[in-house]
């Protein structure tokens, strides 16, 4: 939070205070996580349909290629694209959005007034969002593969697997971003959620290879991180090498390159996030609109 | 509980002893934006030099009607506003400075509250809270079960807040504010739209909490007279941003002790209210220092508190109903309340909104021509109960 001059010194080197800094917000962010989780085991009938809406759109897909005899590894393409577009919507709607609403409910001030840190709540809310939804993409991509019997062929799992994680964050930071941001618009939140929702869904190759839009395009829709991701992770699920463009895969970068880039992108959406709160929060306590209510 | 448990002390800086609030010519102006109704926006004074001092350990009341200002000072004394001029300590901290200082030590409610996740448990809720201040999850769920208790939700402990009542509700975000154990605790109208009983177990609940430990401070806000009487050590009048007086509540009403406070019951043959026409005339009658009229639409009637200077006036106001065609169907002297003492200072009564300060104009007193609420009209402050929504919770955010 940005404070005014004159804020006495904290003692960072005090290794006390700074532990008791950070379980006070680890506490906060296990706490809001806890919220999210609990809401995927309660509401067990969402989960189901969350599942079966993004299996179905894969599978339209799936068929597509199939009548125009696409290589068997496209099927692979559409089912890991379907699987993250559980990953896009959460960030949107729950993730971007969410300030908004908390500030509609007066949740937000309640959260601010407390000492634990707004990005804690944030990092929360992305930490329970990943885990909510990747229980979704699962299901998708265990229903799909098993559906069409897709084979992968992976050489470099822990590539793979750390791709996937960065992909999130970046995604979730980006998340954060927005939720700041759309702090200051309000109702035009939601629009722009709405707004946002499709044309992602388009450039960032969901449902083919992004390659397949053409170089700059393809190249213009990696700032949002799950062209970068979804690009990287089919490469590697079907038997790409770090280093290269895999030939069969109609990459864009090499998925190395690409998992370095995202690695950046996490830290600097975060990192953007944490700065965009710090002024919207201080430009609200002068402005008085913390609240809708009053 | 020891200090050390819930947070980390890095500032021994001197502060005054023995103050938990302290404000100095505390003032705050919105800029409300453009509407169809003010074209060119407007400015709102929602506080106009306050100056206050709570000691440690006092129960201190925030009295004054609706738009009077004291969700403002609270919000400011709880870091989520700042003042547009002067300063205010908590704790003797800074607010405006270290706003970080004074989060560690406070806590609020308010009674309008509608937050809180849908699809948790009245338990998994005000644990999440608990740990946005540290507490510890040994003593936050001790906690937690303890104060459902003394507020009697025990049983809906497991219960989903999507599925309590509104009065439930808002008992559960009652103990949310007690759960990190604050130094200093707001509670900004904390028994709106509540019914009697709860409201009573509610205010026992806040004085044996102060009790518990000696040093634990409350403001509380309200524009329930009776509330400021019973629970406050000392309570201030607040109307139009401005504390007008700040007493015991005894204190406060020994200054019209010696005048008489008439309570009447009068209804006009037409069955309307009083005009505020009707009202300055009868202000006019000698020996009448205030009257203030509130609408009782179930009964046709209109209930006027009178402030005389002396008994000896009650003949002349009774001539004056009749001479406006009023009836006269009760009429009582009454021990004053602090009710009256509002009605002396500020000519209207606590039911009636604060006429919006616009800083453009000066008067005191009465309401503005066209601006204000109209008399006749009382008790409107009282149906703004809780609202319940909770539009935000995990499924409707999704
Ligand atoms: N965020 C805000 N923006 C604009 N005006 C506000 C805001 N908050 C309060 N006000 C105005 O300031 C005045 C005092 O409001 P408030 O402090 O809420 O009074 P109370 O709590 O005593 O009812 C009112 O006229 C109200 O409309
Ligand atoms: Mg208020």
């Amino acid at each position: 939070m940005k404070a005014p001059p004159g804020s006495p010194a904290r003692a960072w080197w005090d290794w006390k205070y700074v532990r008791w800094l950070l379980e006070l917000n680890l506490r906060a962010v296990r706490a809001r996580a806890y919220v999210r989780v609990v809401a995927t085991g309660r509401e067990i009938m969402w989960l189901l349909w969350e599942v079966l809406l993004p299996f179905m759109a894969t599978a339209a897909y799936v068929f597509i290629y199939r009548a125009l005899n696409a290589p068997p590894a496209y099927l692979g393409f559409v089912i890991l694209g379907g699987a993250m577009t559980a990953f896009w919507m959460n960030v949107l709607w729950a993730m971007a959005s969410q300030f908004y609403w908390e500030r509609y409910s007066g949740q937000l001030e309640l959260f601010f007034a407390s000492p634990a840190s707004l990005m804690a709540i944030l990092l929360g809310m992305s930490a329970g969002g990943m885990f909510m939804t990747s229980v979704r993409a699962i299901g998708v991509l265990v229903l799909g593969s098993m559906v069409f019997r897709v084979e992968y062929a992976v050489a470099h799992p822990w590539l793979l697997a750390y791709t996937f994680l960065v992909t999130l964050w970046a995604l979730y930071g980006l998340g954060m971003l927005l939720a700041s941001v759309f702090l200051l618009y309000g109702r035009e939140a939601w629009h722009t959620s709405n707004l946002l929702q499709e044309p992602v869904y388009l450039v960032s190759g969901f449902y083919f290879p992004v390659r397949a839009l053409g170089f700059w395009v393809a190249a213009g829709a990696t700032v949002i991180p799950l062209t970068l991701g979804l690009d990287a992770m089919r490469q590697l699920a079907f038997g790409g090498s770090p280093w290269a463009i895999a030939p069969d895969a109609v990459g864009l970068f090499p998925p190395g390159y690409e998992a370095t880039a995202l690695t950046g992108m996490a830290v600097l959406f975060i990192g953007a996030a944490y700065k965009a709160l710090g002024r919207m929060m201080w430009a609200a306590k002068v402005a008085g609109t913390l609240a809708l209510k009053h | 509980m020891s200090t050390s448990e819930t947070r980390f002390q890095v500032d021994h800086r001197p502060r005054p002893a023995g103050l938990a609030i302290r404000t100095e010519n505390l003032s705050r102006v919105f800029q409300v934006r453009r509407s169809r109704k003010w074209p060119r926006g407007r400015r709102v004074v929602a506080l106009d030099g306050v100056n206050l001092e709570v000691a440690e350990g006092e129960l201190f009341g925030l009295l004054g009607p609706n738009g009077a200002g004291k969700t403002t000072l609270i919000k400011i004394l709880s870091t989520l506003l700042l003042p547009t001029s002067g300063r205010a300590f908590v704790s003797g901290i800074d607010v405006a400075r270290d706003p970080f200082g004074v989060k560690q030590r406070i806590n609020i409610v308010s009674g309008g509250e509608s937050g809180g996740y849908g699809i948790l448990s009245v338990r998994e809720s005000l644990w999440m809270f608990s740990q946005l201040y540290g507490v510890s999850n040994r003593i936050a769920l001790d906690r937690i079960d303890r104060m459902l208790k003394l507020v009697g939700l025990e049983d809906d402990a497991g219960t989903l807040i999507s599925k309590l009542s509104t009065g439930m509700r808002q008992k559960m975000n009652f103990v949310r504010g007690f759960l990190s154990d604050p130094d200093v605790l707001f509670l900004d109208e904390p028994t709106l739209g509540l019914d009697v009983t709860t409201a009573r177990t509610l205010r026992k609940f806040v004085r044996e909490w102060m009790a518990e430990r000696p040093g634990r401070t409350v403001l509380l806000t309200t524009h329930y007279m009776a509330e400021a009487d019973e629970l406050c050590d000392r309570v201030a009048i607040i109307d139009r941003g401005r504390i007008l007086a700040c007493d015991t509540p005894a204190s406060l009403k020994r200054q019209i002790a010696r005048q008489a406070v008439l309570r009447l019951e009068v209804s006009s043959s037409d069955g309307a209210g009083l005009s505020q026409a009707d009202l300055a005339r009868l202000k006019d009658q000698p020996g009448v220092r205030e009257v203030a009229a509130r609408w009782r639409p179930e009964a046709g009637r209109t209930v006027l508190t009178a402030i005389l200077e002396a008994d000896g006036a009650i003949p002349g106001l009774v001539g004056g109903l009749s001479g406006l065609g009023l009836v006269v169907h009760s009429l009582a002297k009454e021990e004053p309340t602090l009710e009256d003492v509002f009605v002396k200072l500020v000519g209207r009564t606590l039911a009636e909104d604060t006429p919006t300060n616009n800083g453009d104009h000066d008067s005191r007193n009465g309401t503005l021509p066209g601006d204000g609420p109209e008399v006749g009209v009382g008790g409107a402050g009282d149906g703004e109960a809780a609202a319940g929504g909770g539009a935000a919770d995990e499924s409707a955010a999704r």
